[in-house]
């Protein structure tokens, strides 16, 4: 904390010695405030120039079968190309899945258990060599290997019905493409066999586990260190947690990939960069992207946003994310519903939001998915923000129905080391108590939370956690990636380590069951919107914050935006320097 | 000769305090090995899987096979499977991370000399100019000189490097441009120019937190000093009053100095842990930070092994130092 | 003939407390063979004054006011450099005690050679031969063997030797010697004393010989000066001063001296009280408030005291009668 007060201070002066003015005002564009979100800043399809990038940490892994952070998704599309991918455009078009190394969306059969794509014609590996469904084949195979590659999803090896297939390093077929779930009936034709029906495929054929490897060129570990490019860049050089750069891939063609730019002729990426340096050469115009996509920091932000020569350069990005918190129905008196209602109309949800960094921090949430994902219901059946200080009358009407007119007493947990959740957890205890319910705060540490504590069925019913504070991050932008592993009864494990707090309703069983058979995506995207609602309705969950992240971007980027589909990130392979 | 076997000894000690360190506590703090292998998995692992990795990485066995297995490997190598193949980790096989998938060993050579070119310039300089304040001020002791010295150093000492390192970069780097931003590092051997240039402002900044700590400790020396009788004989026999200061007052004074001075580039040479994260330098320190926010065990291991050994070496070489300034001490 | 000729000599030190009236206007020669012993007690100023004469105060913390006269220059307003070039070659002095004295880092033989070459531009190697030479003149047993020793290595009685070897280095014409037994025990005192002796007639060197021990300078003085509070209150032949002591202060030295040759006296006895504060120096007589014979001149003795080689009101006739018969 003390750490934390003299930096800010030191970057305060240092910004102050420096004369604020780093970035020259005049670059001649008219820059305002979020002119990335939902539309695209300064277009432009000039080519050339090095893009610089950098990140404050690590790059967990280069290697498309082994990566899960948001920004690598985007960024592996510099030099992968998945089967299908988030359309390339600002605002909800970015939530759209369109084709990539695929001619078309998958087309399923066998009710959503059999996927198939064909692949384009004439997409080379960087070495010229075409790319063939076996290479689809082998890199999602070499995927499932998670003793090799441990950091990547486990979707596929959930939905693929594998018989048992562990890796084509264990493979006996002298091809390694043992794995009998994928098929290859011909070069450019790739069919996945699922176990069980999943309408929404098309989300793990975008994840980069299907970008192709080449098996001769496969290193198990040591792929990362220079991964086969069938996107506009490949590697250059890459000096493992230092930096890397990317240069043209002479061997792409703009011709069957119509969603890259592909402007800047190089791309240098610096690791493990120190947080505060990052922020000090943005605003200097000495970097052009922090890749990880955590937002400014805490001090960087304060500065910015009250200096309107800086504020221009910000926008405020959509996360997939939502803090929430969860009601307990086994513990009394949340077994009533209007008890439950009673909390989700008394509480204070404008402080709720304070709590987690105001404006800057996101907007009140008044269901669970945040509107830039396809199917958000966008209404506000509680009127949060009507009376977002909370409504006392209405909460007090629902305490005398639930038989509790002078309000209860229950317990709240929430995460010790997260200050954000504990000022949270305050700002509830007081907005409960104004219509008498008495709430006990309980912190417990975050790294047990969900296996020990709140995410444990038996314990929360045993400690009488009523309210469990907590939140949720979607992997992609998408009603599956949002909702089922927080509102799905079968997810639920008595041994802890639970995301589903709690939240068990036949309904809402039934409903995920059907979207998941559904394959028209409008149908399938109201079904994810129903069962948002019936939660709501069930007042098992108090939505608190959509979550957003204030990204800089600086003056002399051009075509520029954040695609909302990949999750509040900036379109990293539209972006161009000239 | 004892007290190379007793170096010997002190380091077969530190890497097994720190083996304990790294795997007996969290286990005895109630960490399962899956817990410790989970962190090397991605965040949908689900228990089957965890336990494979855990079985891969090792977990599961006595602790003191596990050491066993680290201590084999500083003095054989160790095999690691990448996949498709495996991975020898030749000796001395500091420990191979799970997370980036590569011996930590040849990681901490490759930082080493990032550190290293930082600490040498940045002693060099703190040495040279944290001696010459401290002795312009001791012999101008009272004036002007000697107290706006004395101020600047108690700022040197008390500023925080990333404060400094922060206004340095910002000032002369992103607003002057004077200087490169931070990252910046080019291989001596590469070009010693670049080299130079690019190292300037980490070197300046660090030096001058150290550089105060000296002037302070050699103006005090040379106060005592300068009152001793052996001074006056100096001036009784004409000798020139440089050489008086220099020759007699500087040398006298240079005795605990230099022993700090070893100790100091001992522990430098472990990590510049603050200057190096504030300019971003991939040095060794730059290195710890990064395995500890990854929570990548084996380099931590590696680089605290590391650390120890230098300041184990160092304490060595200031002890052979001591006697070879000080002729009233003897090698024992 | 006069080779140190040291007139109305004032060194002051301006402290926080006040002005110390270290040295307060003494005045003496020495002559080329011969020795003069400086006898007085703790504080009366016997260091101050050689350092005076060989320029070691540092001139911005210090009021110097007389003349030092050197073979006729005068050096307490000269230039530093010139002193400096004057020091060590001409003019050498030996430390009360060698141990702190000698720079502990360095071989004995790297200082005498260093003392050397300051003012002989010679090869490191003859001032190596040299330094060995003079560690022999001085009775050191294997000079080429301790010239490479340290000083810890060293007796003590060794290093005062050796310390001795340092100041010979450039052959000097005046020794000031301060105090140069004080730390040793009593034959090597002898032996050292002795060592002085002969080198001085050997080389015919000027010789201040500084103590606060009567018994040391009787043997070895010429002349004998007796400081009290910073200036002299008795000078003059050591055989005079020895044998017919005139001043109240000297009978004093002589009577807290223990004498093997001469029964105890009742008329003799140690001086009573304390050397007084140097910044408040008593008026007149700066011995009066201890003196036993306080106004038996007839003349208050708290004004001022005539100059003369004895300095007290005390009449002639009167102190001769008064004096001890030693
Ligand atoms: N640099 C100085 N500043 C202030 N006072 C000083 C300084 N040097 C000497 N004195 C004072 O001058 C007086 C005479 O000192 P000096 O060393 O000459 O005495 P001394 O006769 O040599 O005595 P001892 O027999 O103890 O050596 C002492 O009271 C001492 O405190
Ligand atoms: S002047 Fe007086 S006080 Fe001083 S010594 Fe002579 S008799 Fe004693
Ligand atoms: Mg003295």
């Amino acid at each position: 904390m003390r750490r934390k007060g003299l930096l800010a201070a030191g970057i305060a002066l240092a910004l102050v010695t420096s004369g604020c003015g780093a970035v020259d005002p005049a670059d001649g564009t008219d820059s305002v405030a979020n002119g990335g979100v939902g539309k695209v800043h300064n277009p432009s399809d000039t080519k050339g120039g090095t893009l610089r990038m950098a990140n404050s940490g690590d790059w967990y892994s280069l290697d498309p079968g082994d990566t899960y952070y948001g920004y690598s998704w985007d960024f592996v599309r510099f030099y992968g190309r998945a089967l299908v991918m988030f359309d390339t455009q600002p605002g909800e078009a970015g939530t759209k899945l369109v084709p990539d190394l695929a001619e078309t969306l998958g087309v399923p059969s066998d009710g959503a258990k059999t996927w198939t794509y064909k692949l384009k014609a004439g997409v080379k590996f960087e070495d010229g060599t075409p790319v063939t469904s076996k290479d689809v084949k082998y890199a999602v195979e070499r995927s499932l290997d998670k003793k090799t590659f441990p950091s990547g999803p486990t979707y596929f090896g959930d939905v693929l019905d594998t018989q048992g297939y562990t890796s084509p390093y264990q493979d006996s077929d002298p091809e390694k493409l043992g794995l009998k779930a994928i098929e290859t009936p011909d070069e450019r034709t790739v069919v996945f066999k699922l176990k069980v029906p999943f309408s929404a495929f098309d989300y793990l054929a975008m994840q980069p586990a299907t970008i192709p490897v080449p098996r001769a060129k496969d290193t198990g570990t040591k792929y990362k260190e220079h991964p086969v490019s069938t996107g506009p860049y490949k590697f250059e050089t890459n000096e493992l947690g230092k930096r890397f750069t990317l240069v043209r891939n002479d061997n792409w063609s703009a011709a069957n990939d119509p969603h890259r730019k592909a402007l800047p002729d190089r791309i240098e990426v610096s690791l493990n960069v120190s947080a505060d340096d990052i922020d000090a050469r943005l605003l200097s115009g000495d970097l052009d992207i922090d890749v990880a996509n955590t937002g400014v920091q805490a001090a960087t932000q304060g500065k910015v946003l009250a200096d309107p020569a800086q504020k221009k350069y910000t926008d405020s990005a959509a996360l997939p994310r939502l803090w929430y918190t969860h009601l307990s129905t086994s513990v009394a008196p949340f077994d009533n519903i209007h008890c439950r209602k009673a909390v989700l109309l008394a509480a204070d949800h404008d402080s709720y939001l304070r709590a987690y960094g105001g404006d800057a921090g996101g907007e009140i949430a008044t269901s669970i998915m945040p509107p830039q994902v396809p199917g958000a219901p966008k209404n506000d059946p509680y009127s949060f923000k009507a009376k977002k200080n909370g409504d006392v009358e209405a909460a007090k009407k629902e305490l005398a129905e639930c038989g509790k007119p002078g309000g209860f007493e229950t317990n709240m947990s929430y995460r010790t080391e997260r200050p954000k959740e504990k000022a949270l957890a305050e700002a509830m205890q007081q907005s409960l108590g104004k219509v008498g319910i008495k709430l006990t705060l309980k912190g417990y540490p975050q790294g047990d939370y969900f296996k020990l504590y709140a995410g444990k069925p038996d314990f929360v019913k045993q400690e009488g956690l009523g309210l469990l504070a907590g939140g949720w991050q979607a992997d992609w932008v998408d009603g599956f990636g949002f909702l089922q592993q927080i509102v799905d009864s079968r997810v639920i494990r008595a041994t802890g380590g639970n995301n589903n707090l709690g939240v068990a309703l036949p309904k809402v069983d039934a409903l995920l069951d059907q979207a998941l058979l559904e394959t028209d995506t409008a149908k399938r995207n109201d079904l994810w919107g129903q069962i948002d609602r019936t939660v709501m309705d069930e007042a098992l969950i108090l939505p608190g914050v959509w979550a957003k992240v204030l990204l800089y971007r600086p003056a002399h980027l051009k075509n520029i935006y954040v695609n909302e589909g990949l999750g509040g990130y900036y379109d990293f392979v539209q972006i161009g320097v000239k | 000769m004892r007290r190379l076997v007793a170096a010997v000894l002190m380091l077969v000690v530190v890497s097994m305090v720190t083996f304990a360190i790294f795997f007996l506590v969290p286990r005895l703090a109630g960490a399962t090995p899956e817990d410790l292998a989970s962190r090397y998995a991605g965040r949908t692992a689900d228990q089957q899987q965890i336990r494979e990795l855990t079985e891969k990485l090792g977990f599961y066995d006595p602790l003191y096979v596990q050491y066993g297995r680290f201590a084999k490997g500083l003095v054989l190598g160790a095999d690691y499977s990448t996949g498709p193949t495996t991975e020898h980790c030749p000796a001395p096989c500091f420990g191979y991370s799970f997370i980036t998938h590569n011996p930590v060993w040849p990681d901490l050579v490759d930082r080493m000399q990032v550190t290293l070119s930082l600490a040498l310039g940045a002693a060099v300089i703190w040495l040279v100019g944290g001696v010459a304040v401290g002795v312009l001020s001791a012999l101008r002791r009272g004036t002007v000189f000697d107290r706006v010295a004395m101020a600047t150093a108690l700022a040197g000492v008390s500023l925080p490097i990333f404060f400094t390192g922060l206004l340095s970069l910002s000032v002369f780097s992103y607003t002057l441009h004077w200087f490169p931003p931070g990252g910046s590092f080019t291989p001596f051997t590469e070009n010693p120019a670049t080299w130079a240039y690019d190292l300037t402002l980490p070197w300046i900044t660090l030096a001058f937190l150290y550089a105060a700590g000296y002037a302070r400790l050699t103006r005090a020396g040379m106060l005592e000093t300068m009152n001793e009788d052996f001074i006056r004989t100096a001036r009784a026999k004409g000798l020139p009053e440089r050489t008086v200061v220099v020759t007699h007052g500087l040398r006298a004074t240079m005795t605990p100095v230099l022993t700090l001075f070893g100790l100091d580039l001992g522990l430098l040479l472990g990590g510049a842990v603050l200057t190096e994260s504030t300019y971003s330098l991939p040095g060794i320190g730059k290195y710890a930070i990064d395995a500890v926010t990854n929570n990548d065990l084996p380099k931590v291991l590696g680089v605290t092994m590391l650390g120890a050994c230098f300041i184990i070496v160092a304490n060595l070489i200031v002890d052979v130092l001591y006697a070879v300034t000080d002729p009233r001490v003897r090698l024992g | 003939m006069t080779f140190l000729d040291v007139r109305d000599l004032h060194v002051h030190f301006p402290t926080d407390d006040g002005v110390v009236k270290a040295v307060d206007g003494l005045s003496f020669t020495v002559h080329r063979g011969r020795t003069l012993g400086i006898v007085g007690e703790s504080g009366s100023g016997k260091s101050v004054t050689s350092l005076s004469v060989m320029g070691l105060h540092r001139r911005s913390a210090v009021r110097l006011s007389g003349e030092v006269l050197l073979d006729g220059t005068e050096l307490l307003h000269a230039d530093p450099e010139e002193v400096r070039r004057l020091r060590g070659r001409t003019m050498a002095m030996i430390f009360q005690d060698p141990l702190s004295a000698m720079h502990p880092l360095y071989t004995v033989g790297r200082q005498i050679v260093e003392a050397y070459r300051v003012h002989n531009p010679v090869s490191r190697k003859a001032a190596r031969a040299h330094a060995i030479d003079l560690l022999a003149r001085v009775g050191i047993p294997h000079p080429a063997k301790r010239v490479d020793d340290y000083p810890h290595q060293f007796s003590g009685g060794m290093r005062q030797r050796a310390m001795i070897a340092m100041a010979l280095a450039n052959d000097p014409q005046l020794l000031i010697a301060d105090e140069p037994t004080t730390a040793l025990d009593v034959t090597v005192q002898a032996q050292i004393l002795d060592l002085i002796r002969d080198l001085q007639e050997e080389f015919h060197t000027a010789v201040v010989l500084i103590t606060h021990d009567l018994g040391v300078v009787a043997e070895i003085a010429d002349d004998i000066l007796v400081m009290y509070a910073g200036r002299a209150v008795e000078y003059g032949a050591a055989e005079t001063v020895f044998r017919k002591p005139e001043h109240p202060y000297t009978w004093g030295l002589l009577g807290s001296m223990p004498r093997l040759d001469r029964a105890v006296r009742d008329r003799l006895q140690p001086i009573k009280g304390t050397p007084p504060s140097l910044i408040r120096v008593p008026p007149g007589c700066a011995f009066h408030p201890r003196c036993p014979y306080n106004g038996r001149g007839g003349i208050p003795c708290a004004t001022e005291v005539p100059s003369g080689t004895i300095a007290c009101h005390l009449p002639h006739p009167e102190r001769v009668r008064l004096a001890p018969t030693l």
